[in-house]
């Protein structure tokens, strides 16, 4: 096999060391979790090494989602490249494409008008809303409390139902575009947010009336899979699943972007590391969004949305017909894309699950010459074997929905 | 025997086998239905008006479906497993009275298959039979995951028959006699849950457990062991598994109803027998509907808490329910039972909370 295609074989020798002695003895079993598995949360398969149940070594394996999106973006121009980062990580499609547009920005250093500033803050936050509505939902169907699942996704679709209105699509929006964001939103838009503020808090108030002080669920949930604050760091964890263990450390607060400092809201963090923290953590962040959204719709200020740079942003549709250099600017940017300095960066946003980044390499043409993703569901998921490690298969199955990942995100 | 005896009780068990097996498949429809309703959903509504087809629907695709049985399984064992299931749980009504004695064509009858002195001890008997298709089902699919949850399911049953025999031994101090038409007659003054609110508590609890329901739906806890014991099973065979978990949740419904709820009993029952069906129905309807209203609100218990609180809660509890029993019936102070048993009711209650608390502490 001398294909450069070729997978380099394994012999089972190379392996052995993932599971312990006993497993190979015969005195304890080992179990294939997933990649069909009901609670896997996609396709994650997870090698368990079970003693009786109880969890003996823990062996994620990746790969199953893989795509092959930061790839294949190299061979796309800046715009249409953009239309992949909806598909890395599903539940935060808004997240994704603010985390590419701030890396294309700082590049080709456009100034972005403060409204559309704001409808990215609203539209982020938002977005953060329906990922832990999915979160919630998934990770109590994980301990079978099936009913929170259909509420969750019942406010999720009021969500969504929003981004179809500004964009056209529910998931896959592509609205953020570098340079602003794609179109003025419109006028029903302040109703429909304002619709979901006030209806929002009491729905919170419902799952938490279901599950925070449920016995059932505390005794599910109290002190499982622990993970302490230097086990978190030495990992990368980031984002929620890092706040349940103590760290405050939030980018939205940190590393301010997309003026995420003129709001004011709190990181809320807990200090236990198990997977209630991690709960509450959550619980509360869905409140802080929904002030961070309550104050941006409020100070929505008025403006274009779209830098005026017509060497990255297309000119409106209405001066093609007029000006000469408008249709030369959308024959240009619609045919070969625009061109990007020399260079890198890094731009990072809060993603629902953790810190978000993108680097970006330029060689100065008109596409990516590397784009890397490092997602937070990637380091996350790493941890895993640490926290369920002793504990039983039930446990493991609220740990994988507690730390919250999208196998999109791992694999890319 | 006589041959109009034979005939008598050949009717009746064969309505009563047509009754439970049309009765297990709407019950699924009230389920559904029901479930849809908690969640905000509609439910099925597409066969037949209102749905009401739904189940035959279901009951068709069923049949016809490939019966795959897997290359390593125990062929014997596998098909007798759904089979040793479901017999049982059709079994168990033999001794629930349906009614008092009604008058067809001159000649009396009572609405219960086999009106025999040790009901109870017959229902229990039966009851733990069931636990053995479960078993042989996870073992002989020759599966991992149907191995946990048979595995799961025998941890769970000798957990729970205790705290369920000695909750049943409540009830039989209360009306003095094992056979189910005299517990029945015994509670035309109060019902038994009035006097025994505990041991009703205790008793549900311990069959929800014995029907593989949430929240002890460990067996087949689709989250952690895809389906559990009947993972590998198709078609009808596997059809059988979901009819014996119904048709026993419509069994263990109307055994609660007899011990606790007074059976038959209504107003004017007496007057009109026909009525004593009616009332069970009634009975049996509502407790149906808290296990599924049980079923969409909680979590799923984890396996070793099942354990701990099957031995360290409820079978103290329910020896002292027993104990409390005999004490208020040894001094003939009737209202000392409930008062008693609420007191070492609330102690259960303190206790979790406090081991809760020992946990959030500890973490």
């Amino acid at each position: 096999m001398s294909t450069p295609y070729a997978l380099p074989e394994v012999t089972l020798d190379e392996i052995k060391h993932l599971v312990s002695q006993r497993a190979l003895d015969g005195e304890t079993v080992l179990l294939n979790m997933g990649p069909q598995h009901p609670s896997t949360h996609g396709v994650l398969r997870l090698l368990l090494e079970l003693d009786g149940e109880t969890v003996v070594t823990c062996v994620p394996d990746i790969g199953f989602l893989h795509t092959g999106i930061e790839k294949n973006m190299e061979a796309k121009t800046y715009l249409k490249a953009e239309v992949m980062t909806d598909r890395l990580d599903y539940l935060n499609t808004v997240g994704n494409n603010l985390a590419y547009c701030l890396a294309v920005e700082k590049m080709i250093e456009v100034e972005i008008p403060p409204r559309a500033q704001a409808i990215r803050v609203i539209l982020a936050e938002l977005q953060r809303l329906a990922s832990h509505l999915v979160w919630l939902g998934t990770s109590a169907l994980d301990v079978a409390a099936m009913s929170v699942f259909l509420y969750a996704f019942r406010e999720r679709e009021i969500i969504l139902d929003v981004l179809e209105l500004v964009s056209g699509q529910r998931m896959m929006t592509t609205f953020i575009r570098p340079g602003g964001i794609w179109r003025d939103v419109p006028v029903e838009f302040d109703d429909a947010v304002r619709n979901i503020l006030n209806t929002f808090p009491k729905r919170i108030d419902e799952y938490e009336d279901l599950l925070t002080k449920n016995p059932l669920f505390l005794d599910r949930t109290l002190g499982i899979g622990k993970m302490s604050l230097e086990e978190a760091l030495s990992y990368g964890v980031t984002g929620s699943t890092l706040r349940g263990s103590g760290s405050d450390w939030d980018l939205r607060k940190k590393r301010p972007y997309s003026g995420y400092e003129q709001y004011d809201f709190e990181v809320p963090v807990a200090t236990e590391g198990d997977v209630y923290a991690r709960y509450l953590v959550r619980i509360r962040e869905m409140r802080e969004s929904l002030k961070i959204i309550e104050q941006a719709l409020d100070k929505l200020p008025l403006g274009p949305v779209n830098s005026n740079d017509h060497k990255f942003v297309p000119p409106p549709r209405s001066e093609l017909g007029t000006s000469m250099e408008a249709l030369i600017h959308h024959f240009k940017l619609w045919t070969e894309g625009f061109d990007v300095p020399k260079g890198s960066v890094y731009a990072a946003v809060e993603s629902p699950r953790g810190e978000l980044g993108v680097f970006l390499e330029s060689d100065g043409g008109p596409k990516p010459y590397r784009v890397h993703w490092r997602t937070p569901s990637f380091n996350n998921l790493e941890v895993l074997p640490l926290m369920a490690e002793g504990l039983l298969v039930a446990d493991l199955v609220a740990i994988i929905g507690s730390v919250d990942i999208v196998l999109g995100d791992v694999d890319r | 025997m006589d041959s109009a005896l034979f005939w008598e009780i050949f009717f009746k068990a064969l309505v009563l086998i047509l009754v439970l097996l049309t009765g297990f498949a709407y019950l699924t429809y009230y389920e559904r239905r029901a479930l849809a309703r908690i969640q905000s959903r509609v439910g099925p509504n597409r066969a037949g008006p209102l749905g009401l087809l739904q189940p035959v629907a279901d009951a068709v695709k069923l049949i016809f479906k490939e019966e795959l049985i897997p290359a390593k399984a125990f062929k014997t064992v596998f098909i007798l497993a759904p089979i040793l299931t479901v017999v049982p749980a059709i079994l168990i009504t033999a001794t629930v009275p349906w009614g008092g004695t009604v008058t067809i064509g001159g000649r009396e009858i009572l609405l219960t298959i086999a009106d025999v002195n040790v009901g109870v001890l017959y229902i229990m008997s039966v009851a733990s039979i069931a636990v053995y298709g479960v078993v042989l089902a996870g073992w002989s699919s020759n599966n991992k995951y149907a191995m946990m949850g048979g595995l799961r399911s025998t941890a769970q049953m000798i957990s729970y028959e205790l705290a369920l025999g000695l909750s049943f031994v409540a009830v039989i101090l209360l009306a003095d006699s094992m056979n189910m038409t005299k517990i029945v007659e015994a509670q035309r003054g109060l019902p038994f849950f009035l006097l025994q609110p505990v041991g009703l508590i205790v008793f549900f609890f311990a069959t929800l457990a014995e029907l593989n329901r949430g929240p002890f739906d460990m067996p087949e806890a689709e989250q952690e062991l895809s389906a559990g014991y009947n993972v590998e099973y198709s078609g009808m065979k596997f059809a059988l598994f979901m009819m014996a978990e119904y048709t026993k949740m419509i069994s263990i419904s109307a055994i609660t109803a007899t011990l606790f709820f007074g059976g038959y009993l209504g107003p004017g029952v007496d007057a009109y027998p026909w009525l004593g069906p009616l009332y069970m129905f009634g009975k049996i309807f509502l407790i149906l509907f808290m296990m599924i209203w049980v079923r969409a609100s909680w979590p799923r218990i984890r396996y070793d808490r099942l354990m701990a609180l099957g031995w360290k809660i409820m079978l103290p509890l329910s020896l002292a329910l027993v104990f409390i029993t005999a004490v208020g019936i040894l001094f003939e102070m009737m209202w000392l039972i409930p008062v008693l048993s609420l007191v070492a009711g609330a102690v259960a209650v303190q206790s979790i909370n406090l081991s809760l608390r020992r946990k959030a502490n500890a973490r």
